[in-house]
């Protein structure tokens, strides 16, 4: 019984990784009715650049967080610029077929030059035993920054102005218009904003688990799972429905093989998006 | 049906068919053969997911699936249960489409970007299903005895069939959709894809539409994963279920132009000679998909119509021949 208890709290801790990616997800979605397909190229961006800045400056890899955060920004202008800003007001279908030509050609450039095999970021902080189980430290560690950075994230929209146009572009874009918010520049932050999100959450993965240029696609279906779990433009809610997607895989991994969970968290986004199509934590209006 | 005697386009695709059944047969060319059979397939799998994405304009990501169930599904009859061929890959494509039918009732009740999410579940939750089902060889797959060969003549006369047999299924792919284009059902599909809620108040019943075109979609892949898998001797769920292909068939679409029949078959052709002319040259193999990308990109952004669009602003006239 107490196995269980354990892999649940490392579920707990994972999860809110997930629920980090699916932050940055939920964001461009809620912001601009943009699904971002970049997201997993983005995450496993993230993952490389903790490799590579790890490898180069051997530090405590949770510091190189702020760089990461800072390049994945800027990666999120260059491409909101290239695929984005164009189809913002175009069908969805455009939108989606535009951030998924990035995303294979990131992914391309990416296979290029490190191929598909597995890497890794040789750091690891001391855990915490209790009684019989260890808790590893990156664990802790990661679960800590994932929600310092969800916490930032939500200070920023509820506290600061450019914070607050954003929301009030994703409320009603032409009421924020008229208001002389300039909807280009905030959908522009949003985007970049949802990127540097990814990156992070990538960054943490790398510090928990072994990677290849093609792991971000899974992290970005589970973060489509914890999205529509969380009903968009929700961020803290997504922060909340990814640990509890992370609760739910710890709680069902001792008994079925790692393989099979694809299939429930598929099962799980079907179920919600037909049963709850705003998500289990509700919001006012679409 | 006799209208459909009267289109250019329906004897076109009986003589493309004609052709590249005739070109490889010339001199037994080995090598021609097995570079046509992978147009046949792209343009199998490009001109049925033409059918989700340019007729009802719902985004497929994932159409290999159908594909990849069809080869599991073909080989499991023809090598375990010793079934002939032919009626192996029939099954395998009914069998597939019923599936289908039964996840469109379910995913199809989401509307447009939801439903594409869905399709990328279905991928990945079908894959996970495969490499973990022991009758088919979990994730080490299953393989062709080379005695499943021997009522066929050999292994020899047995690719050659199967060569023919692919490019049937590509001619019927093609004449499903044109006949679907010119058919009520096929308008109300249309009306879908504009606009979805006019279509149900103009009295378009959209989920049985959705539904059946899913369905509709999924079976002659499936029979051409039937067939093109017990070609090639083996199947795995990385093969069979391979992201990229399913991926690339949305460029060959898009660059041919989506919605019409003719693009379907166009864009298919020349991104698949495109890809294998990248993938055996040294220097830019690992980069096709970036050239991919690159070309979706740029299709998108300057010519959403695709070639096939491109040709009809310049001579508006074609549209009454290449449909």
């Amino acid at each position: 019984m107490s196995g269980i208890l354990a892999s649940m709290i490392d579920g707990l801790l994972i999860g809110s990784v997930y629920g980090l990616a699916a932050m940055g997800l939920s964001l461009i979605w809620g912001v601009m009715d943009v699904i971002n397909l970049t997201h997993g190229s983005m995450i496993a961006l993230g993952m490389f650049g903790m490799y590579l800045l790890f490898s180069a400056i051997a530090v405590n890899a949770y510091a190189l967080l702020i760089p990461i955060i800072a390049g994945g920004f800027v990666l999120g202008i260059v491409v909101y610029w290239l695929a984005v800003n164009w189809v913002v007001d175009r069908s969805q279908l455009m939108s989606l077929l535009s951030t998924f030509a990035v995303n294979m050609m990131v992914i391309g450039i990416g296979t290029a030059i490190w191929s598909t095999s597995p890497y890794n970021v040789n750091f690891s902080l001391p855990g915490i035993t209790v009684g019989e189980y260890t808790f590893t430290g990156n664990h802790i560690a990661a679960a800590i920054s994932a929600v310092l950075i969800a916490l930032l994230l939500e200070l920023f929209l509820y506290r600061t102005r450019a914070g607050k146009a954003i929301r009030a572009v994703s409320d009603n874009r032409e009421a924020a218009e008229l208001m002389g918010i300039s909807s280009t520049r905030v959908l522009m932050v949003a985007f970049a904003i949802g990127i540097a999100l990814a990156a992070s959450s990538g960054a943490l993965v790398s510090t928990l688990f072994p990677f290849t240029i093609l792991s971000g696609a899974g992290y970005q279906l589970k973060s489509f799972v914890v999205t529509v779990l969380a009903g968009l433009g929700k961020p803290l809610g997504a922060l909340a429905a990814g640990v509890l997607l992370g609760l739910l895989e710890g709680a069902v991994s001792p008994f079925i093989a790692v393989s099979w969970i694809p299939l429930i968290e598929f099962g799980l986004f079907v179920i919600v998006l037909i049963f709850f199509p705003r998500g289990i934590f509700g919001r006012a209006s679409a | 049906m006799i209208t459909m005697l009267r289109r250019p386009l329906f004897w076109l695709i009986l003589l493309l068919a004609a052709v590249f059944a005739w070109l490889p047969l010339r001199g037994n060319n080995v090598a021609l053969r097995e570079d046509l059979i992978l147009v046949a397939v792209a343009i199998v799998l490009t001109s049925n997911l033409n059918l989700m994405i340019g007729y009802t304009g719902y985004v497929n990501f994932g159409h290999i699936v159908f594909y990849g169930l069809g080869g599991y599904v073909g080989l499991y009859l023809a090598t375990v249960r010793g079934w002939p061929l032919i009626p192996a890959a029939l099954t395998a494509g009914v069998a597939v489409s019923l599936l289908a039918l039964l996840f469109g009732l379910g995913i199809l009740r989401l509307r447009g970007a939801y439903f594409a999410l869905a399709t990328i579940g279905v991928l990945v939750a079908v894959q996970a299903f495969v490499a973990n089902f022991e009758p088919w060889g979990r994730s080490t797959g299953m393989y062709v005895a080379f005695e499943s060969y021997a009522p066929m003549g050999g292994p020899r006369h047995a690719l050659w069939t199967t060569y023919f047999l692919v490019i049937a299924v590509m001619a019927l792919s093609l004449l499903l959709s044109l006949g679907i284009k010119a058919s009520k059902f096929g308008l109300g599909l249309f009306a879908i894809r504009e606009d979805e809620d006019a279509a149900i108040v103009l009295g378009v019943n959209a989920t049985v539409y959705k539904a059946i075109i899913y369905s509709v979609s999924a079976f002659l892949p499936a029979v051409a994963g039937a067939l093109m898998f017990f070609k090639n001797g083996m199947i795995d769920p990385s093969i069979a279920f391979e992201y990229m292909l399913s991926l690339e068939g949305i460029v060959m679409l898009m660059l041919g132009g989506s919605g019409t029949v003719a693009g379907a078959a166009l864009g298919a052709g020349l991104y698949e000679r495109l890809r294998s002319y990248l993938l055996t040259s040294p220097r830019l193999s690992d980069f096709h998909l970036v050239i991919a990308g690159g070309l979706l990109l740029l299709v998108i952004r300057l010519a959403p119509g695709g070639l096939i669009g491109w040709l009809y602003r310049l001579v508006p006239r074609s549209r009454e021949v290449v449909e």
